[in-house]
């Protein structure tokens, strides 16, 4: 089984991003568990959600303590939240940053993956400047990094479950792909 | 159709797929995404039904009560504190032997305010005459939401699906989604042979005097002990139809088993974990899985648990002043068993917080170093007090 844990902001997609990569997953055969860490539910509050991968059906019914990746949807949380707790040594940490993975050396001894995730959505419209929706884009990014998910499936997901501007998410998934620094 | 849904969304289906004709419901928090979703497919004509939008959930089921009695299939949703202000109506679509079948998530009661699972809101609705389903997965939320009007209708009583906050209600999982044929096929059209019709006018919830009120509600008590032969066979006859089948309790390595740990609802998962592993050891440890508790299945109960040597019931709830309630109805059933486990309640998981494989192993350990159980539950994980 592999666990991930996504860290965002409340309103940057965070508890999506585990869904789209959920039916993604899902749609290359794998059983799959997402669920959000709720709290109190307002924009810009750190918000969690969880992705559980496995061959077999998911019989753990809990939160995930011992992630064996990381997904940060706003680097401004290394600040604020212990992102790297549990965290399996080598397991990925993909930030939603302009700076690159040796910046983060002082994390610990993790694999660290880069992509301006912020950006791609902005330009693409996909929420305004200042608080651009960045889920899609991460899940391309995570794609690239991660090996466990392909790109086209990842595409697929987001038609499937996206309400709005389909193409566009789609198009951010995969410029972050190929722009993922590791 | 494979799809990954969220438990709420696998109730939407379920009342959807049931072709309820009339959804009352009041829309706000400790409401879920059930209404919500059912209220989108009524606005974009998926589902032919009325959805109306009440002032409060005593109006709700109230709605749902004049609804059914004009012989229509209806449907609501609550949790927590909405199920606590349905109580007076509860007991009145009980008493009226009305089909309802409202899916309940189980939310803690505040206070403190909370919203996470915890099974209180709803075992407290215990003697109100409704059949209670605990469900496991999301899969069976669905399953169970359809065979819920098929029992229902059979026996004249309303069912209550419940699950458990956020580990069911907002975790996505794949669900099979049952073509609207082969429901249709297997859940027959609700035809009352009594409702209210201006063609043919009766009167309805008139006065019971004393010389009549004890046999009506004998016949309520025999309609709950009927229903556990109608929860079996219509679990049976689903399996038939759907490849899934469900029935009042399911037992994992009971047979050969000294131990028997006692779950319901989504603690059950990470139970099935914990008993494989320990199997694996060569201890003799067996799983039982209390899917309905009213009506209680006690004949089922004490066939499986008499010449046991221990039982471990976990709860997530408490009786205030008591314990477990699980537990305290698993005593009942056995307790005129010559030969009898030892029953060990614990609480754990309240109010939200998890139920993991490590969690029951302890609790396990704990049973296994011991003597003899404590004469009241024993609540497990509770942080330090200072």
């Amino acid at each position: 089984m592999i666990e991930i844990r996504l860290h965002g902001r409340g309103g940057q997609g965070a508890v999506i991003a585990s869904k789209i990569l959920a039916v993604a997953m899902f749609n290359e055969g794998k059983y799959v568990q997402a669920f959000p860490k709720f709290g109190v539910e307002r924009r810009g509050a750190p918000v969690e959600a969880f992705l559980r991968q496995d061959n077999k059906k998911i019989l753990i019914r809990s939160d995930i303590d011992k992630p064996d990746h990381v997904l940060v949807l706003d680097h401004t949380l290394i600040d604020v939240v212990n992102i790297t707790t549990g965290l399996t040594k080598n397991g990925w940490i993909l930030i939603n940053t302009d700076l690159k993975p040796t910046d983060f050396d002082s994390l610990g001894s993790f694999r660290v993956a880069c992509v301006n995730a912020s950006h791609i959505a902005a330009d693409l419209h996909l929420g305004s400047r200042n608080a651009p929706i960045v889920n899609t884009a991460i899940c391309g990014s995570f794609a690239k990094c991660s090996g466990l998910v392909e790109l086209a499936s990842v595409c697929d997901a987001i038609k499937e479950e996206v309400p709005v501007k389909a193409d566009e998410n789609a198009e951010a998934a995969t410029i972050a792909f190929k722009s993922t620094i590791v | 159709m494979k799809k990954v849904l969220m438990g709420n969304h696998a109730a939407s289906w379920g009342a959807k797929l049931s072709r309820v004709r009339m959804i009352a419901a009041y829309p706000i928090t400790p409401q879920t995404h059930i209404v919500e979703e059912l209220s989108e497919m009524c606005s974009d004509g998926r589902l032919d039904a009325k959805f109306l939008k009440v002032e409060s959930e005593h109006s709700a089921m109230a709605s749902v009560i004049a609804s059914e009695t004009t012989g229509v299939r209806s449907f609501t949703a609550s949790s927590s504190n909405g199920l606590a202000l349905m109580h007076e109506m509860l007991h009145w679509a009980a008493g009226a032997r009305l089909p309802i079948v409202m899916v309940n998530v189980n939310r803690a009661l505040a206070p403190g305010w909370n919203i996470w699972a915890d099974q209180g809101d709803s075992l407290a609705q215990r003697d109100t005459g409704w059949i209670q389903i605990y469900v496991e997965d999301n899969q069976e939320v669905l399953d169970s939401v359809i065979q819920g009007y098929r029992i229902a209708e059979q026996v004249n009583l309303p069912v209550m699906v419940c699950y458990d906050a956020f580990f069911l209600s907002h975790t996505y999982e794949p669900v099979d989604i049952p073509d609207q044929e082969s429901v249709d096929s297997w859940l027959p059209s609700f035809e009352p042979d009594n409702f209210l019709d201006p063609e043919n006018p009766k009167a309805y919830y008139g006065l019971v005097m004393p010389d009549n009120y004890m046999e009506m509600r004998y016949r309520l008590q025999q309609a709950h002990e009927a229903a556990k032969r109608v929860v079996s066979e219509v679990g049976n006859s689903f399996g038939n139809h759907f490849g899934r089948p469900y029935d009042l309790v399911e037992t994992i390595h009971c047979d050969d088993a000294e131990t028997v740990l006692i779950t319901s609802s989504s603690a059950t998962s990470p139970a099935r974990l914990v008993v494989d592993k320990l199997r694996d050891a060569g201890r003799k440890i067996g799983l039982l899985k209390m899917r309905v508790f009213r009506p209680f299945p006690t004949e089922i109960v004490q066939e499986i648990l008499g010449n046991k040597k221990t039982a471990i019931v976990i709860d997530r709830n408490c009786s205030w002043g008591k314990g477990g309630i699980f537990a305290d109805e698993i005593k009942g059933a056995i307790n005129n068993l010559s030969n009898r486990p030892m029953v060990y309640s614990f609480i754990a998981g309240l109010g939200g917080r998890g139920i993991t494989p490590d969690l029951i192993e302890d609790i396990v350990k704990q049973v296994e170093n011991s003597e003899s159980p404590a004469t009241s539950s024993e609540w497990i994980g509770l942080k330090p007090f200072n």
